[in-house]
């Protein structure tokens, strides 16, 4: 089965902090949440605790960036765009200071329900100009986003996961990159964090039934690759289905339809998410298949989209052996 | 004190005032409208601040300001801020955030009071595809970040001031505020936040002329004591008339180790301009409601400023 990696937040930043000292971790109060308690006790001088107050924090940061620091802000996602979004505005993504933005929980990876879960962030991250997204899937992503999120000159908004993380891939996070995971003929499926793993789970039992795949995963999500997704979604004979921790508003099933509208290419799309709907506090396996972000919605997604029943069930699903992807296709790009 | 920039001390920080006072008050006639009540009360806190206080270098913007270039993006190499009318980001030099985006016009009166901008940078003053704008962009002149909304100018100042005393500068960051912006929570996360990692190299002087857009402050929402409130988040805090000059060198003389300092400036806001008084408590943006109006004022507070009635286009 799938390799767990156990916080693999906490090592990786730990190991690129300390070579680089012009890098401060910032945190509000959620340090053990967010994995960097053990670095604030091992590193205090590199480590700033500013308190329940996001707006301070955001600006503070800005100003840091005035003085030549690359502030990581450590929060949960949600607390680092909804109450201080002027802030994020004025003080960080306008000037382009290097802040990174490191948001932990995204989406309905937190049981803290309707106000800890950030399921609209892409959208309102990706309108921001000078603001750069990205979304980690698996460990590698998690262990390589910090050197890359460093390496951006301007803000970056970091959709990280936290503790136990399967490690699906091993190359690390490109920026600008996307991962041909597998490369069918007859639908294409976007995903990106969380949503991968389902996917490779449907996958599976999709090619037992006999439909043929081509999946990609996104982990850099602005600026987006429309080019490499429209010769993708161009191969296949069917269309598109988008399968997203995030309302489908604003995502990556917007992105991928802006593109195919721009592009003129009229293939069908189907886009999984949150459907218009806020969330509520539970686990995530419940969650995600209440709301139709897992395995067996990508499954019933792809049907709707083929009008073919695969009669593939959870039975099915569940027998699915979940490895990492080694190289075998080509994992970078096109 | 002495200062790299040679024409610092050209005129006595009195002379300052009263030439932004002047200034702002020509503008406002000219242009039948203008930010005229924040001069009559920020005159002397921005004289001080640029004719004494600060320690800062000679400009590195032309004297008359560049049209607007942009805003910041990858794909504008080009980009700059407002901030080389303050002198060049050395160590030793201190740096200003004006907070209150809607001071700009007194701002840029003072950068011409200092022979940091030419006369002519007023002349572009809200007009279009001029970076010297009405609400001070961090492109406009003498300003380095956008403090458009209120409340995040201490913030990023005391970000500014951790990241200087980590580089061991020797110059501090100083921040003109408004008391409008104690009204926003941001203010006191900001001071907490600076008390508690100990940023002393930050200081701050507030225009507290109690007023604000909608009218005086106290019938728009009662603030308390404000002085007795910033003690109790943490900083040094010290009371003054806004108009004493002598007052205002005392207290930028308050020690403050460990703490920032925060000098409340009590002020009119129809200092130097007696006539506004008829105005209050509406003096956040005075615009003339008839030319008879306009003239009056323009025969009343050019008396009051010993000068002559402004000619303009009527």
């Amino acid at each position: 089965m799938v390799e767990m990696v156990a916080r693999p937040y906490a090592t990786a930043f730990e190991t690129y902090a300390v070579k680089h000292p012009e890098v401060i971790a910032l945190s509000a109060d959620l340090t053990s949440s967010v994995e960097i308690d053990g670095f604030r006790d091992r590193h205090p001088e590199q480590f700033l605790s500013m308190g329940m107050a996001e707006q301070n924090m955001l600006s503070f940061a800005g100003g840091m960036g005035l003085a030549g620091f690359r502030p990581f802000i450590h929060t949960f996602a949600v607390f680092l765009y909804r109450r201080p979004y002027d802030q994020l505005m004025a003080s960080v993504a306008y000037p382009r200071r290097k802040v990174r933005l490191m948001g932990f929980l995204p989406g309905i990876t937190t049981p803290g329900g309707m106000t800890h879960q950030a399921i609209e962030d892409i959208s309102v991250m990706r309108a921001i100009p000078n603001m750069t997204v990205l979304e980690t899937g698996d460990a590698t992503e998690v262990e390589s986003i910090v050197e890359v999120a460093d390496s951006i000159d301007g803000p970056v908004y970091c959709r990280v996961l936290r503790g136990s993380v399967p490690r699906l891939f091993d190359t690390p996070l490109r920026l600008g990159e996307l991962r041909v995971l597998s490369e069918g003929t007859d639908v294409m499926v976007v995903t990106a964090g969380i949503t991968t793993e389902e996917a490779i789970r449907a996958r599976g039992a999709l090619d037992a039934a006999g439909v043929s795949v081509r999946h990609l995963h996104l982990s850099t999500l602005k600026p987006f690759d429309a080019e490499a997704i429209i010769a993708h979604a161009a191969s296949v004979k069917h269309g598109v289905v988008t399968l997203e921790n995030h309302v489908v508003a604003g995502g990556i099933g917007s992105m991928v339809a802006e593109a195919m509208a721009e592009a003129g290419l009229g293939k069908k799309l189907i886009r999984l998410g949150l459907q218009d709907t806020y969330a509520h506090g539970g686990s995530r396996p419940y969650l995600m298949r209440y709301y139709g972000l897992d395995a067996i919605a990508l499954v019933r997604g792809i049907e709707r989209l083929m009008g073919v029943e695969t009669g593939i069930d959870e039975n099915a699903l569940d027998a699915v052996r979940v490895d990492a992807v080694h190289s075998n296709v080509k994992a970078e790009a096109l | 004190m002495p200062d790299a920039f040679g024409l610092k001390n050209a005129k006595t920080t009195e002379e300052v005032a009263l030439g932004i006072r002047r200034r702002v008050f020509e503008h406002t006639i000219r242009n039948n409208g203008g930010y005229l009540s924040q001069a009559c009360s920020a005159a002397e806190q921005l004289a001080f601040l640029y004719n004494e206080a600060l320690t800062l270098g000679q400009p590195t913007l032309p004297m008359i300001p560049k049209p607007f270039g942009g805003v910041p993006s990858a794909s504008n190499p080009d980009y700059h801020t407002g901030a080389g009318y303050n002198g060049p980001f050395e160590p030793q030099f201190d740096r200003l955030f004006i907070a209150p985006a809607h001071y700009a016009l007194v701002a840029y009166a003072t950068l011409i009071e200092t022979g940091r901008m030419a006369p002519e940078g007023l002349e572009m003053f809200n007009k279009d595809g001029s970076s010297v704008e009405m609400i001070g962009a961090e492109h406009s002149p003498g300003m380095e970040v956008h403090n458009g909304t209120l409340g995040i100018g201490l913030s990023t100042g005391a970000g500014l001031a951790w990241g200087r005393r980590r580089n061991g500068d020797a110059g501090d960051v100083a921040v003109f505020m408004s008391d409008g912006e104690v009204q926003e929570g941001q203010t006191w996360e900001a001071v907490q936040a600076a008390a508690h990692h100990g940023i002393d190299n930050l200081w701050a002087i507030m225009d507290v002329n109690r007023q604000q857009c909608d009218g005086a402050m106290d019938e728009v929402m009662q603030v308390g004591d404000i002085r007795q409130k910033f003690v109790d988040f943490g900083a040094v805090c010290v009371e003054i008339d806004g108009h004493d000059l002598s007052a205002m060198r005392q207290a930028k003389q308050e020690k403050h180790e460990g703490k920032p300092l925060i000098i409340l400036a009590y002020t009119s806001p129809t200092k130097g301009m007696s006539i506004l008084e008829r105005r209050f408590p509406k003096l956040h943006y005075v615009r003339f409601k008839s030319e008879d109006e306009r003239a009056e004022y323009n025969m009343s507070i050019a008396a009051e400023l010993g000068i002559d009635p402004i000619d303009y286009a009527h």
